[in-house]
């Protein structure tokens, strides 16, 4: 045990190596350290964020989902009255239309009708005549008994 | 080994223990330890210039295994530093990551079988009694230990004043009271004086004491086959557990260095 100038050396040296690392050491490694610690913040930060938004954009596509199914039923429903009035409309038009013809079908056959009767009256007189001239044996004068065959054709 | 000695127990301890010295003036305090002074500069440099090495071009993203290394070592000694030291650690950082690297670089020197470093020493460098544990040397304990010390005073008076310190060594621990006032400064003299005591001598003491253990291990391993091969069984098994030593020192040193900056600190 003989202390000597050696431990001065040494302290000086001690010294020497402590500024050494407090200058260029310790605070290059503690930045760097520090450094990706903020970055690893930061991943996780933003990983975080990026859980909550897609929460977000998982209730918002869960509401525009419901709004569609709303729409839609919606649309379905008036599709289906709109079918049901159209419907309505065709059995009434079709029940209109069936009535004109069947009007129509009925006044042509009254007219068809009524010409059978003139045609009957026609022929009825014209028979008559040849009935009569036959019972009377003779000649008639058509012409002279024009009147009172038209007036017997009316009154038929 | 001088030629022309006779080996003894004696003189081969005492020739592994003696120091390559160089006189730098009259009397005895001017000599200086050589190889403690030039080994332990050597390990500085290569222990600190590796560090820098690395943290030069350390990168804030994914680390090599180099980096990721050194900071394993710095954040084992920040974290060690954060328990003790509640502050900036922008000097106590630093500091205990010199004590704990050059004193675990100095002690490691004791791995190395002490004949062939001598072997290194006297035919590579052509230097004969060159003692390669540094730390197994007083003086560096010792400039050690004053160095912590001394920055203990500093920073006592830096962060509690002149007047704050010599009230804190008058006053406490035992109270403000005038009566207890001298047994208050004795006590506070006595833990002042032995903070550096203790803090060098243990070092000391545990590496010289593995040297000398290991010095006598390698003398038995001299003496023949038997011998041989005991003494490597056995110097083996102390290298092993001085793998502990070495460790659990450095790191005592430097959580004592990192109790001492937080004492100086903190006001009682």
């Amino acid at each position: 045990m003989n202390l000597n100038v050696t431990m001065i050396a040494q302290a000086v040296t001690f010294f020497v190596f402590i500024w050494f690392c407090k200058t260029l050491i310790w605070p290059h490694l503690i930045r760097a350290l520090e450094a990706r610690q903020k970055q690893i913040a930061d991943g996780l930060a933003a990983g975080e964020e990026g859980r909550q938004s897609l929460e977000r954009a998982a209730k918002d596509a869960d509401a525009a989902i419901a709004q569609a199914r709303g729409r839609a039923s919606e649309i379905v429903a008036q599709a289906e009255k709109r079918a049901s009035q159209m419907i309505e409309e065709a059995k009434t038009t079709a029940k209109v239309e069936g009535e004109r013809l069947v009007a129509g079908a009925k006044a042509e056959i009254e007219q068809e009708v009524s010409r059978a009767k003139e045609m009957l009256r026609t022929q009825v007189a014209t028979l008559a005549v040849a009935g009569a001239e036959q019972i009377l044996k003779r000649e008639v004068d058509a012409k002279a008994h024009a009147d009172m065959l038209a007036a017997v054709q009316r009154q038929l | 080994m001088a030629a022309g000695q006779e080996l003894t127990p004696t003189s081969y301890i005492g020739h592994h223990l003696t120091n390559r010295t160089v006189s730098l003036g009259d009397g005895p305090f001017w000599t200086l330890h050589l190889d403690t002074f030039l080994t332990a500069v050597a390990l500085g440099v290569i222990g600190f210039g590796l560090l820098w090495w690395v943290v030069r071009g350390a990168t804030a993203g994914v680390p090599n295994k180099r980096q990721a290394f050194v900071e394993m070592l710095i954040e084992f000694v920040d974290d060690q530093v954060k328990g003790i030291f509640h502050g900036n650690r922008a000097f106590v950082g630093p500091l205990a990551l010199t004590v704990f690297v050059w004193v675990l670089l100095m002690n490691s020197m004791d791995f190395i079988p002490v004949d062939l470093a001598a072997a290194f020493s006297s035919n590579v460098l052509q230097q004969h009694e060159w003692k390669p544990v540094p730390t197994s040397d007083v003086n560096t304990t010792f400039a050690l230990a004053l160095s912590v010390w001394l920055l203990m005073l500093f920073y006592n008076v830096k962060v509690k004043g002149i007047g704050g310190w010599t009230h804190e060594l008058f006053c406490t621990p035992f109270g403000g009271n005038p009566l207890l006032w001298i047994f208050n400064f004795l006590f506070n003299l006595v833990e002042y004086i032995s903070k550096p005591l203790s803090h060098s001598l243990r070092l000391y003491g545990n590496i010289y004491a593995g040297e000398i253990i290991f010095l006598l291990l390698w003398m038995w391993a001299a003496t023949g086959l038997v011998g041989s091969v005991f003494g490597g069984v056995l110097a083996l098994g102390w290298a092993i557990f001085h793998i502990l030593i070495v460790i659990l020192q450095a790191y005592i040193f430097m959580m004592l260095t990192a109790v001492y900056m937080a004492m100086a600190h903190e006001s009682h």
